[in-house]
């Protein structure tokens, strides 16, 4: 595969097993000194690089927060976060990372090729740097020929298709998605759960995936970090023991079922 | 170069054929409302032969057409200042509209100082204006130009904060995870998306600036169709009063026109989501 090389990230292969994002003693308050908030409370835990991490728990459990506070979206209280050694904010102007929200969010008034271009025309890094291929990217996703279609024409999976092409177009070492699909129907989750995994082994990136879905959860990590609420905090980081690459098929067997079982009762104990 | 002409010429004629077809279209879409113009004028007519109204009182459809062919220069000549004070007051009270709108968004504190001021502004009435503007200004065209200006200036400011305001904060929070400049994102989200907004506003501001320019041309003027208006008024010439209306109102209806055509032109796009 010629094409896929291409994508890949500039990573280092000698360290194999070198720490993507190291979060250490992380709390996050909102609010004021008389209405305060703790969204997060000492989370720490490591994700290795080239890992595929879904991030799990009840609502209020601070998923997403720490995942934009990896992001520099949300102000670190406390502790702190470290990406491939760098703080959020360096690594956020050295593009290591790119973000993927659940809304498209794509700009309605550019067509899909524009789209994927835009992270390229802004920030200190526009136009400097290499680059993937809008195009080779789009054919990757499954929109080869719909590079000029705008966004009010495609349907909801596709303009998600679109988002992670744009995502993937600076060669992120870390793709940050914040239930990229939780808005989709099941059908076309599925199938898009199912290429993710595929563009994951394609690309190697790090991929951090806060979903509020057991199954999603099961099937898309190799590692799920369960959260739990009120204040937001580790409840488990647990190993996904089924094999890759991983088809939906692998849902019906008695080890996936084991394992979403197994997430289940750890989802319940923390209500 | 022969069978380039021959092609274009035959696109040429295509092209005249695709827009008769498309008259037709609008001729047949709008039948019911023109039917309806044709209908009131000639009620009007029929009105006032059979109650025998003096002509000064209320004049005829038909008395309005000969004012058209008898007074076409005074028209003519009064009409041309009147659009230009139109058309400038619309360009710069809009402009000025946009530029503050631009700065609000960017800074909370002048929102805060301004945005009343602006409000109070706009509850002066503009009849009350117009002669404060007079003496400030003298008789020229600049009294003309402010007024109009003014008339478009709120509605615009009012939409375009809300448009520049109208990025999701999704959208918001991608351009910085892109580490986006304010300037990068006023030009490649902000200012896009407020597209829709600005243009709902100019469409007000197109038919009210010639609103503004004729009521300024009242107080004192000596020309623009304003000025007409109150000569025609003063001097029992109805049926010239009333061919002064029809253009002023055709003069606005244009502007109008010209604006959606510029937006239909401009935004193709729709909100992501809206199928």
């Amino acid at each position: 595969m010629l094409g896929t090389a291409k994508l890949m990230p500039n990573v280092p292969l000698t360290e194999p097993a070198a720490t993507a994002v190291s979060i250490r003693n992380l709390s996050v308050r909102f609010g004021d000194r008389n209405n305060e908030f703790t969204a997060l409370s000492d989370v720490s835990v490591d994700i290795p690089e080239g890992a595929f991490v879904t991030m799990l728990g009840p609502s209020g459990c601070g998923k997403s927060t720490l995942l934009r506070c990896v992001a520099d979206l949300v102000h670190i209280s406390d502790g702190s976060i470290s990406v491939f050694g760098r703080s959020p904010q360096q690594a956020r102007e050295a593009r290591d990372f790119a973000f993927v929200f659940q809304d498209a969010t794509l700009l309605p008034w550019r067509n899909v090729i524009d789209n994927v271009r835009l992270p390229l025309e802004v920030g200190k890094h526009a136009q400097s740097g290499d680059h993937a291929d809008p195009h080779e990217l789009l054919a990757m996703v499954g929109l080869k020929g719909r590079e000029n279609a705008l966004p009010h024409e495609l349907s909801g999976g596709m303009r998600q298709r679109v988002a992670i092409a744009r995502a993937l177009i600076t060669r992120p070492r870390i793709l940050l998605m914040d239930e990229p699909f939780g808005a989709l129907d099941e059908i076309t989750r599925d199938r898009l759960n199912e290429e993710l995994l595929r563009v994951w082994q394609e690309t190697g990136t790090t991929i951090l995936f806060v979903t509020h879905s057991i199954p999603e959860a099961a099937f898309l990590g190799q590692n799920v970090l369960m959260l739990q609420a009120h204040p937001g905090r580790v409840k488990e980081f647990m190993k996904v023991d089924l094999p890759f690459p991983r088809s939906l098929a692998v849902r019906d067997t008695v080890e996936f079922i084991g394992v979403t079982a197994h997430l289940r009762r750890l989802l319940e104990e923390c209500l | 170069m022969s069978h380039v002409v021959s092609s274009t010429a035959k696109t040429e004629a295509d092209r005249k054929i695709a827009l008769l077809d498309a008259t037709a279209g609008v001729l047949t879409k709008h039948m019911p409302a023109i039917a309806a113009a044709v209908g009131l004028v000639v009620l009007w007519q029929f009105v006032v032969w059979f109650f025998k109204i003096p002509t000064f009182m209320a004049p005829s459809p038909v008395d309005v057409a000969y004012a058209f062919q008898d007074n076409a220069k005074i028209l003519w000549t009064n009409m041309l200042p009147t659009i230009l004070e139109a058309f400038l007051g619309f360009v710069f009270g809009n402009l000025v509209a946009i530029l503050l709108a631009i700065w609000f968004v960017h800074s909370s504190t002048a929102e805060k100082a301004f945005y009343p001021i602006a409000v109070f502004i706009k509850a002066i009435p503009i009849i009350a204006l117009a002669p404060i503007l007079v003496l400030i200004f003298g008789n020229g065209l600049a009294p003309k130009i402010i007024i109009a200006g003014l008339i478009c200036f709120f509605p615009t400011l009012v939409n375009m904060v809300q448009g520049l305001k109208s990025a999701s904060p999704a959208m918001l929070d991608l351009m910085r995870v892109l580490s986006a400049s304010n300037t990068e994102i006023l030009w490649k989200v902000r200012l896009p998306s407020s597209m829709p907004f600005l243009f709902a506003a100019l469409k007000i501001a197109a038919t009210s600036s010639v609103m503004g320019a004729i009521v300024a041309e009242w107080i004192g003027s000596s020309f623009g169709l304003g000025a007409l208006i109150i000569e025609a008024t003063y001097n029992f010439r109805s049926p010239l009063l009333y061919a002064t209306v029809v253009i002023a109102a055709v003069l606005a209806v244009v502007l109008f026109f010209i604006v959606s055509v510029i937006e239909a032109r401009m935004i193709r796009w729709k909100p992501a989501g809206s199928h």
